[in-house]
């Protein structure tokens, strides 16, 4: 139940972080530490190398940038949570957030070290995936961006190169008057979602959905964006008509991961039940003609 | 070994102390100053028993190391009874709402309900109940635990009202 030995480095600058990663063997970024100790301390990882990012405070922001929002992969999630900004420009965010750990963890876990751990449940995953997050990540020889569509190379495995660190993500800012929903179904509150999905919609004055973003996480590898859903639904009354359709779509996702205790039917069918109520709750918050 | 000296204020007092920097928090609070108050129990982020508060806001004490606590202010069960050993007001609201049965829980407990009535002096009970979802109490005495919460906020609201009022 503790870590095996490791060389610690805290570096203070993105620049030593990445001089770092660029030429360490068997090194690990120790970002909130929320799943990385955990994993230290039951051996699960043993890394000759611990680099810690806490003290490289420049990859710690919340910013507006034109039509997007920029997360520093440093951000703290409760800092994410709480934030006023983020309140006002992705409401889905902080909805999302609600269902993430505990407040002890969230305190700590970041943004970043989430969307690098890659937990097939995790939420976070999943609001950047309907958000149309594009990941940036750094490494000693430069710059470049990852689509949050590929950002997933395999389970639990982000496409970073090693010698690259994620330092950020943008996400699209909707328009006001959107409507959002996150809702996940997992046994104990603040656990991972068993299945958990994220909406956001717009009409128009007659109520009609003008867009729409469906993105399931518990489902795969990587967040699932019901690209179908959402291009069948476009142009339809945001009614109990569309929320059926989608779910008839939803019901009948191909591939499906199952575990000893969830079984694909059962994540099928929670996927099915989650997005029919998310899309409600959606239709609900959003204004008519707000695009 | 890896080793590096390290800078802690806990509880006010200033620790300077070398450690391995595999050394969590917990078990150099524990171990390296003697402060058994907090407890290490399932020394993977499940419980909530090790919490403490570090510059302010909590964490878990098992899953930080101790070398990311350098130059910090870390505040323990022990530090948050009044110097002269007069407890805080929900301390005391514990100890009279009988909200501890076996005590491994409670520094956790203690740190987390800490920084919620700091933040929020009325808190509604599904609040308090919010709060302690990280914290596992295995004598199950949830209840006693949120109404020990709930009188120690509306005692510190009356002591907040009178201080205005003075």
């Amino acid at each position: 139940m503790k870590p095996a030995p490791f060389k610690y480095h805290s570096p203070a600058t993105l620049d030593e972080a990445l001089e770092l990663v660029g030429t360490l063997e068997n090194a690990k970024l120790l970002a909130g530490g929320q799943s990385l100790m955990p994993m230290m301390n039951f051996r699960f990882v043993m890394p000759d190398h611990l680099i810690d990012l806490n003290r490289v405070t420049e990859l710690a922001a919340i910013e507006q940038r034109g039509e997007q929002l920029f997360f520093g992969a440093m951000t703290r999630q409760h800092a994410l949570h709480s934030s006023p900004l983020v309140h006002k420009l992705a409401p889905l965010v902080v909805e999302s957030y609600s269902s993430v750990s505990h407040r002890q963890v969230r305190n700590r876990g970041t943004y970043g070290g989430s969307l690098c751990h890659l937990d097939p449940s995790s939420e976070q995953p999943c609001f950047t995936a309907a958000l149309d997050g594009v990941i940036e990540v750094a490494s000693r020889n430069g710059k470049r961006e990852i689509p949050m569509a590929e950002w997933t190379a395999m389970y639990m495995t982000p496409a970073l190169a090693e010698d690259e660190l994620m330092t950020g993500a943008r996400l699209s800012v909707w328009p006001e008057g959107h409507g959002w929903s996150f809702l996940e179904y997992s046994r104990r509150h603040g656990d991972y979602a068993i299945v958990g999905v994220a909406v956001l919609v717009t009409l128009d004055d007659a109520r009609r959905i003008t867009r729409l973003a469906i993105s399931l996480c518990g489902i795969d590898a990587a967040p699932l964006r019901l690209s179908v859903a959402e291009a069948e639904l476009v142009g339809m009354t945001a009614d109990e008509g569309a929320v059926e359709h989608a779910m008839r779509i939803t019901e009948a996702i191909g591939e499906v991961m199952e575990d000893a205790h969830n079984s694909a039917d059962y994540r099928r069918h929670l996927a099915k039940t989650l997005t029919g109520r998310a899309l409600r709750v959606a239709f609900q918050r959003a204004r008519a003609g707000n695009k | 070994m890896d080793k590096r000296v390290i800078k802690v204020t806990v509880n006010n007092q200033v620790f300077e102390r070398e450690v391995e920097t595999r050394r969590s928090l917990g078990d150099f609070l524990r171990q390296d100053l003697g402060l058994t108050g907090t407890h290490i129990g399932c020394e993977h982020g499940v419980c909530g028993a090790c919490t403490v508060l570090l510059n302010g806001n909590t964490a878990r004490s098992c899953l930080t190391l101790a070398v990311q606590a350098d130059g910090a202010a870390v505040t323990t069960i022990e530090g948050l009874a009044a110097p002269d050993g007069t407890f805080s007001a929900l301390q005391q609201a514990f100890r009279e709402c009988h909200g501890l049965q076996c005590g491994f829980c409670t520094p956790g407990m203690l740190t987390t309900l800490t920084e919620l009535l700091g933040e929020n002096l009325d808190p509604t009970e599904a609040e308090v109940r919010e709060a302690i979802t990280g914290n596992l109490c295995r004598c199950t005495g949830y209840q006693p635990i949120i109404n020990a919460a709930l009188l120690a906020a509306s005692r510190m609201r009356a002591a907040r009202a009178n201080e205005v009022k003075a």
